[in-house]
């Protein structure tokens, strides 16, 4: 089940696909199970965080994998992981994201404890930050978020900013930047699953509820050239021409347009149009036709008379 | 009786001190109040002059910088930023 136009529109735009409850309940059940997770996610029989993470990580059944690998060789068969990746919405979002031999970069499994474990110590969220380093590319690697349970809001789901991917920064250089506008928090139904472009910005919130909180994830590395993987064929010829722009007579245009140009709301007002840029260009780069634009942002800048 | 200063990192539309917040930060070294990542959706104030009508003072704002060419069109940070402060009394601890 290969992702659409219109997705792949918006994850070149906001940087992010979301797909809630999409994995079924008796996978989230196995996943849990294999992790050692507690029952209903009750902290009262975890001692300490440390000691939490260090019997999860030598005792679960999420293997310790090399970076490099191929995904198809990451997982044992009939694992809750290699079940993941097999379910038609995951493995057809992977191979429109990053082809059909995605290579593993890395995974984790990210636990946040309640309040209890940290009497007297003031905590605090993780700060924004971009994963990996100085990242310039073209390509790009996919990170897929798995939530196997519910995820309240006191629960400090995962924070992001749509719409970021595309500025290059320098990891936890954007610490400082406490809240953006049109940032968003996870919380989700179990199995929800979110797609992000590896340059988002986000970080992790605080737990203040009873209960743990368990998100999975894994970080891709495209094995082909990321040109076309998606379904392309709702892609009709509209798509390649310009819409008009500021006198509009009130036609919006083609949908794809609309989706990649379509502001975020924190955007400066300058570097916004920046960003259009940005997309177009990736756009470019997605389709492999360096000829594309969207409300004529680069063929206004491409004409040239030397 | 003792002062301590509270910080407020607003980040702007454009470099033109009325208009819109698109993000911000608050540290406060009284020890009051508390902040961090996440903590609010809605900005404190509108626009930054709205921040100096309620008593802050600007104590910084980002300089407009020529482009290096070829790299007009690279994005990274937040462009328009602008620090101020508050200095507050605190009453010592007896």
């Amino acid at each position: 089940m290969k992702l659409n136009s219109k997705q792949m529109a918006q994850f070149a735009a906001e940087g992010y696909l979301r797909f809630d409850a999409a994995v079924p309940e008796a996978l989230n059940q196995k996943f849990l199970a294999e992790i050692g997770a507690p029952a209903h996610e009750d902290p009262s029989g975890v001692d300490h965080p440390m000691a939490h993470y260090a019997k999860v990580m030598t005792s679960s059944a999420i293997p310790v994998v090399s970076p490099g690998t191929k995904l198809s060789e990451a997982y044992p068969t009939e694992s809750a992981l290699s079940d993941l990746m097999q379910l038609p919405i995951v493995s057809g979002a992977i191979e429109s994201l990053v082809g059909s031999a995605p290579i593993f970069d890395h995974h984790f499994l990210h636990i946040t404890f309640p309040p209890e474990f940290y009497e007297g110590k003031q905590q605090k969220a993780q700060h924004y930050h971009q994963d990996s380093t100085i990242d310039p590319r073209q390509a790009f690697d996919v990170q897929l978020m798995y939530f196997p349970h519910n995820v309240t809001e006191d629960m400090g789901g995962t924070r992001f900013l749509p719409g970021s991917h595309h500025r290059i920064v320098s990891e936890a250089a954007i610490g400082r930047y406490q809240n953006i506008v049109g940032q968003q928090r996870m919380t989700c139904p179990a199995g929800t699953l979110l797609f992000l472009h590896m340059g988002i910005w986000h970080g992790g919130g605080l737990n203040l509820s009873e209960r743990m909180r368990y998100m999975f994830k894994i970080r891709l590395n495209p094995g082909e050239r990321q040109a076309r993987l998606w379904d392309t064929s709702d892609l009709g010829n509209e798509h390649y021409q310009q819409r008009p722009i500021f006198w509009t007579g009130g036609q919006q245009g083609d949908e794809i347009h609309q989706i990649l140009m379509k502001p975020a709301p924190w955007f400066e007002a300058d570097t916004g149009r920046l960003e259009m840029i940005n997309r177009v260009k990736f756009w470019r780069y997605l389709l492999g036709d360096p000829s594309f634009d969207a409300d004529y942002w680069l063929s206004r800048l491409e004409i040239e008379y030397i | 009786m003792t002062q301590r200063q509270q910080v407020l990192v607003l980040y702007l539309a454009t470099s033109a001190l009325d208009t819109a917040v698109v993000g911000w930060a608050t540290y406060d070294g009284t020890g009051q109040s508390f902040h961090m990542a996440g903590d609010a959706d809605i900005p404190p104030y509108r626009t930054g002059l709205d921040a100096l009508l309620d008593g802050w003072r600007l104590i910084q704002a980002s300089p407009l910088i020529s482009h290096i060419p070829g790299n007009e069109f690279r994005t990274d940070y937040l462009k328009y930023e602008f620090w101020f402060e508050k200095i507050v009394d605190q009453l010592d601890e007896a």
